[in-house]
């Protein structure tokens, strides 16, 4: 990675400008090549954790801690050597009168990676459920179905996800504010502390370092690591949103900044534990029993909220619009689908916990919001559509219009499935079954993969100033082979997890099960390589999709005469 | 203290909880709806589609 970060080091040769704006920020840029302050604060912030790292590495006892530790270290010491070169060239100086894209291309590229190794992940781990005899390693333990099933999970969800999220919100706030992103060379931090994350998250699914919560997989070091990146990156959305231009904060902001708060609420409360030592790596959670669960689940279901719903229709309320040249369909409904979302879907999280310890108010509790979030996902979804009133045609004509619809559609439809299977009733048979995999795939490769894959699409020639995609024709066949890909995964699912959910409650007529099982396993195999075959065409498409993005960046850049749109050289010079 | 038990909290936060919520949904509800907001709305359905050259400075 690290010619990817010497590559992406903010850019800021000097070139005249025809409108030269007046005031004291152009001083600022004008005095040469003193450092800024927020330059200075992260260059020490960097030394000062790598220092941190050397310590706690050389102190502990705990070889699954000295591991994180060493990577920690070999981070922060890259970073603050990257560092100690670029502040004393002037590179972390940043032009008020140009948006900070370096940090939204590296965000691209870096979706595109995580999209490659989760989607990779969950191919291998289908591969070892349908032939257990091929692909079960028994010298290999760190690749286990067990320990790739959490990083299939996390890579995707918030490796792949995380990253679109963050390049995606960081183009929008800047374009609908008006404004250069806050904080300097901080988005830079938030960018490579976040990929830090990742990596000791992955390394530690595979080295068996896990407090076992589902989405939440990280020790208490890792928590506090990816607190401090979220904690950064919320105060540069806000700080961006301060001193915008535009008077009004854009609705997918809203939902933008919805997605960071509650995501910070969320992680800090879940992932409160007590460390065994300050050198060790394992900890216990503070809460128990059915207390613990409830917060798990509080937890787990608002990222399914909060992360993969609301940060994403921030995306298609930004990305739809300006894709098809038409304004959003209904503002006011928006507004509406903004505050009912968020108010009913931090309740939903019991559905969960049917026919547990937990208190039965509490699980019809549950399953109450959840079917009230139909009204407020149907009318996200009917304003999204609906926004391609009068520029229906763009379907037939504009594959990326067509893989945004899509994602609107499986929106749709994952939000119908998701409530229905929250009745006590349906979840008796849905629970623990595939039918619930399916669900969950249905929602991530269809909405959340969709809606980031389309953005991406948009946003490549924008950032690197071309005229559009390498081919179209790719994207047609991305499209065509990723969304037949999720309708033979999430078909299989729904056969495999009925099937399974009808034989464990099967019982003979002298009161036995009628299954054991094993039984129902095997009967699952057609299904599982049905299913094997579908992730393997979506990570076909992304593959496609990486290919034409390649090409297209290595495209010749539009020159354009007018300041802030003028094509980087240094970054044409980055492939 | 003797009078702040556990049910006196919690009926503090449920009702109170129920009555805040509702009252602040019901206020964002009346946002989107009041008339007079109708024309600005209609600049903002607009606004993806400006404005994606360079910062106002």
């Amino acid at each position: 990675m690290s010619e990817i970060k010497a590559s992406f080091l903010p850019v800021t040769e000097k070139r005249p400008s025809l409108n030269e704006p007046v005031g004291s920020m152009t001083q600022a840029i004008a005095r040469s090549d003193d450092a800024p302050f927020d330059a200075i604060a992260l260059y020490i912030f960097t030394g000062l954790s790598a220092l941190a790292a050397l310590v706690a590495t050389a102190l502990t006892k705990d070889p699954s801690f000295r591991f994180h530790g060493w990577i920690m270290l070999a981070a922060f010491l890259a970073a603050f050597l990257t560092m100690s070169v670029g502040l004393g060239s002037g590179r972390f100086r940043s032009d008020s009168t140009r948006y900070a894209d370096g940090v939204i291309r590296a965000g691209v590229i870096a979706t595109m990676f995580w999209a490659f190794a989760g989607l990779s992940a969950g191919v291998l781990i289908a591969s070892q459920l349908s032939w257990p005899r091929i692909f079960y390693f028994p010298d290999l333990a760190w690749l286990n179905f067990g320990r790739l099933r959490p990083l299939h999970t996390s890579a995707v969800i918030f490796a792949f996800g995380g990253n679109a999220l963050i390049a995606t919100s960081f183009y929008v706030v800047q374009r609908t504010c008006r404004a250069r992103l806050a904080g300097g060379a901080w988005p830079w931090f938030v960018f490579w502390g976040y990929q830090l994350f990742i990596v000791l998250a992955a390394t530690g699914y595979m080295a068996g370092i896990t407090q076992s919560r589902e989405y939440a997989e990280p020790e208490w070091y890792v928590d506090l690591w990816l607190t401090i990146v979220w904690v950064a990156y919320l105060l540069i959305f806000l700080g961006t949103i301060w001193k915008r231009k535009e008077p009004h904060i854009y609705v997918a902001n809203w939902f933008y900044l919805a997605f960071i708060v509650t995501i910070a609420i969320l992680h800090l409360i879940n992932n409160a534990a007590v460390p065994i030592g300050l050198l060790e790596s394992k900890s216990y959670s503070a809460f128990s029993g059915v207390q613990d669960a409830l917060v798990q689940w509080w937890y787990g279901h608002n990222a399914v909220g909060f992360f993969l719903t609301a940060g994403f229709l921030g995306m298609m309320y930004y990305f739809v619009p300006k894709r098809v040249d038409r304004p959003v369909y209904s503002y006011r409904l928006s507004i509406v689908h903004f505050w009912s979302l968020i108010f009913i879907y931090i309740w939903a999280g019991p559905h969960h916990l049917h026919y547990t310890a937990l208190p039965q108010w509490a699980q019809t509790l549950g399953m109450t919001f959840s079917i009230m979030l139909w009204m407020p996902s149907w009318g996200g979804m009917i304003n999204g559509l609906m926004t391609l009133s009068g520029a229906w045609d763009k379907l037939r004509t504009d594959p990326v219009v067509r893989m945004m619809v899509v994602a609107i559609a499986f929106y749709g439809m994952s939000t119908f499935e998701g409530p229905l299977m929250s009745i006590r009733e349906v979840n008796a048979l849905s629970h623990y079954t595939d039918w619930t995999i399916g669900h969950v795939h249905s929602g991530a490769l269809g909405w959340v993969g969709f809606i980031s894959f389309g953005a991406i699409y948009c946003m490549v020639p924008w950032l690197w100033k071309k005229t559009g995609l390498y081919s179209d024709r790719l994207v047609e066949w991305h499209f065509w082979i990723a969304t037949t890909g999720i309708l033979l995964y999430i078909a299989a699912m729904w056969v495999s997890g009925i099937m399974e959910g009808l034989m464990w409650r099967e019982y003979t007529p002298q009161g036995y099960l009628a299954n054991s099982f094993v039984e129902t396993v095997s009967a699952k195999h057609i299904e599982n390589i049905i299913r094997t075959v579908g992730g393997l065409m979506y990570l076909s498409g992304a593959l496609i999709m990486i290919y034409n993005l390649w090409r297209t960046i290595r495209m010749p850049s539009v020159v354009q005469t007018s300041p802030g749109l003028v094509a980087s050289p240094a970054l044409l010079a980055a492939e | 203290m003797s009078g702040l038990t556990y049910e006196t909290v919690a009926r503090f936060a449920q009702q109170g909880g129920t009555v805040f919520f509702g009252l602040m949904f019901l206020g964002g509800l009346i946002y989107a709806l009041w008339p007079r907001h109708r024309q600005a709305f209609q600049r903002l359905a607009h606004l993806p589609l400006e404005h994606d050259e360079a910062p106002d400075v």
